[in-house]
């Protein structure tokens, strides 16, 4: 298992509520996880999240994350 | 019948104008920078005679387009030395549409300690002597304004910055409310105002004969077309009703790009508590309003009123680049000591992007540390009162790192950065290097695809590209900034292929033209070499079109990354 630091953003804080795990919290994954398996593990839909971070680089859901990863998910976000 | 207000304070005179063909069919920026540069001596003193303050609606103010209320501010500017528009929302745009004004022309200059109001209604306009004015806070002028002229006039004013002749004063325009809490805040326009001896400019709309339609019928189709598109982007249609501007504050942080603590760190350990989710439950908690349309029209509602905890209503339009600049950049993580500096700048007139860049280096020289919120507030309040540091932080980051040996000083011609570090948005880096105006991130919004990856995604710590990007930001945005239309409605003309051609078709079927997308194109290329060569004359050169050179060798954490487009790169953004 791996431990990563997963933090959830904007309309998305209710897939924290869903799950009962505050809205930033560590949380334990299968070794080779990726977005893609971790948005599935905790039940968010990938169409809700438009951007997703990785140590503050934006990546796509195929992208394998690594024990100590930082991972924000954000729905459409934007101004000025 | 269009016209031109002509007001000359020397001479106190006002005069209605026909509008020369030359002057014609620009609207907002196109108007101002073109009777800058055709009128203004490139090099006069900015707060001399020779200097002129130009204020126009745009194209498509004064209709049923939804978000078309932006008015346009233009003058060489005291904080740059050169060209500057500065557009903003409220009621004055649709005010002097309606009016058929195309432009407000300011020249000349009163007598020292002479103030004046400009009144303008369906009549024309007048100047009214207005000393029971002077040194007022902008809310209380506003309040006594529109006690003496009427709830329902649209007010643009200046403080007590504006009037001391500070290089960061900006000008507040009432919102639909009536409330001050719109700022043409960049570039010192308010010290302009203030050197001409004017206090306020004051639009009562009784009677307007409303704006002229060529095609009524086509214009309704395509501006229902328009409000659809905005209404079906994720952004402009859920997004900012929701959060407001804020919501940008964790994602900036995240992405390590977030300013803080005068540009030392892409990242704020207390970003959260002053982000867009933060704020919206304060406000719903305190029964302000999160959703709230600062101009007639406006369909997107980005704005909002803040209350404190007692119930004050303390400011409004509180929107992520004030917040970030008077929170995170000053290593401030409360909402409401942001909102009081918010509302203390907003009431003396100052810009609060500069203000937060000025404070974060005062902050940087130990006058006083970063996060003391208190020690913010009386910076401020030494501006109001004039005294010698006050007048120093009012002029402006630059000057304030100039008087106290300051090298890390966030800055492009003189002008504060915006809430983006370059060294971790690069396209946002170019646009900051080469826009005319300075440091501004309205100039060339490349954060819409670096960080909210709207039109395409592109990584913002890559140089390659970015000068091209910029550049095509920075004409359509030229552009979108002679129709007075919001920038915000970029999110749905970046994604929505119904969009441009719907703006496009309402142009047409307003004035009877045939334009096409690439004739809007070649308007943002025009207004943009119309900028440079007024700098040019001013005395600019490819050297200030740099950042300082500290942003590429010192690395930003968390991505330890240096401002890297090559000087080339920076110099192709104004070939052809
Ligand atoms: S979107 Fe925001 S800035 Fe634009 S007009 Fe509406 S309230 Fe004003």
């Amino acid at each position: 298992m791996m431990k990563i630091e997963l933090r959830f953003y904007a309309t998305l804080v209710k897939y924290a509520e869903k799950n009962e795990i505050p809205q930033f919290s560590f949380v334990e994954i299968e070794e080779g996880a990726t977005i893609a398996s971790l948005l599935n593990k905790f039940n968010i839909l990938e169409k809700h999240v438009h951007i997703a971070m990785v140590n503050g680089r934006s990546v796509e859901s195929n992208q394998g994350l690594q024990d100590g990863d930082r991972v924000a998910l954000f729905p459409p976000v934007g101004g000025g | 019948m269009s016209k031109i207000v002509r007001v000359n304070l020397t001479k106190k005179e006002v005069k209605l104008e026909d509008v020369p063909k030359k002057y014609d069919g620009l609207g907002g920026r196109g108007f101002t920078s073109t009777v800058v540069a055709a009128e203004v001596n490139p090099l006069c003193n900015p707060l001399g005679k020779e200097n002129k303050l130009v204020i126009a609606p745009g194209l498509l103010g004064g209709t049923n387009c939804p978000n078309s209320g932006r008015v346009s501010f233009g003058a060489k500017s005291p904080l740059t030395g050169g060209i500057k528009e500065s557009n903003v929302g409220g009621t004055l745009g649709v005010r002097l549409a309606k009016l058929q004004i195309e432009g407000i022309i300011i020249e000349g200059k009163a007598k020292d300690g002479e103030s004046y109001v400009l009144f303008v209604n369906k009549d024309g306009a007048t100047l009214k002597p207005s000393n029971e004015l002077k040194n007022d806070l902008v809310y209380n002028a506003v309040e006594k304004l529109r006690a003496k002229y009427g709830e329902k006039v649209a007010v643009a004013c200046i403080g007590p910055a504006g009037e001391a002749k500070m290089a960061a004063a900006n000008i507040s325009v009432t919102d639909i409310d009536g409330v001050p809490t719109r700022q043409a805040g960049r570039g010192g326009l308010g010290a302009v105002m203030g050197s001409k001896g004017i206090k306020a400019i004051v639009v009562d709309g009784t009677d307007a004969p409303g704006v002229n339609i060529k095609d009524k019928d086509s214009f309704n189709k395509a501006a229902k077309i328009f409000a659809d598109t905005l209404k079906k982007d994720s952004i402009s249609g859920e997004g900012l009703p929701l959060y407001g501007t804020a919501i940008l504050i964790n994602i900036l942080n995240e992405a390590g790009a977030l300013p803080t603590k005068n540009f030392s760190s892409g990242r704020f350990e207390e970003a959260n508590n002053i982000g867009g989710e933060t704020m919206r439950e304060i406000i719903l908690k305190r029964k302000g309003n999160p959703t709230h349309p600062c101009s007639p029209g406006c369909i997107i509602n980005c704005s909002n009123v803040y209350k404190l905890e007692d119930g004050t209503e303390i400011t409004g339009g509180f929107e992520y680049e004030s917040i970030w600049a008077l929170g995170a950049n000053c290593g401030i993580g409360d909402l409401d000591i942001i909102a009081r500096l918010n509302r203390l700048c907003d009431d003396i007139g100052l810009d609060t992007i500069e203000m937060g860049d000025t404070i974060g280096v005062a902050m940087e020289a130990g006058i006083v540390s970063f996060g003391d919120g208190e020690g913010a507030i009386n910076l401020l309040k030494e501006a109001e009162k004039g005294s010698p540091l006050g007048k120093i932080v009012g002029s402006g980051c630059t000057c304030l790192g100039k008087v106290y040996g300051i090298e890390r000083v966030p800055q492009v011609k003189g002008q504060g950065m915006p809430a983006y570090d370059p060294r971790a948005t690069k396209g946002t880096g170019v646009t900051y290097a080469t826009s005319p105006m300075g440091a501004d991130h309205t100039a060339g919004y490349v954060i819409a695809m670096e960080i909210a990856g709207c039109g395409g995604k592109v990584d913002p710590l890559d140089p390659k590209g970015k000068a091209e990007l910029s550049k095509a930001f920075q004409v359509a945005t030229a552009a979108t900034d002679c129709t007075g239309l919001c920038l915000f409605v970029a999110f749905a003309t970046l994604t929505d292929e119904r969009a441009n051609p719907a703006v496009v078709d309402m142009l047409n079927a307003m004035y009877g033209l045939e334009l096409t997308g690439d004739d809007v194109t070649k308007l943002g290329k025009k207004v943009l070499r119309t900028e440079r060569d007024f700098n040019k004359r001013a005395g600019f050169t490819k050297a200030h079109d740099r950042l300082p050179l500290f942003m590429t060798k010192e690395k930003l954490p968390p991505h330890n990354t240096v401002f890297d487009v090559s000087n080339e790169d920076l110099d192709s953004v104004h070939e052809d």
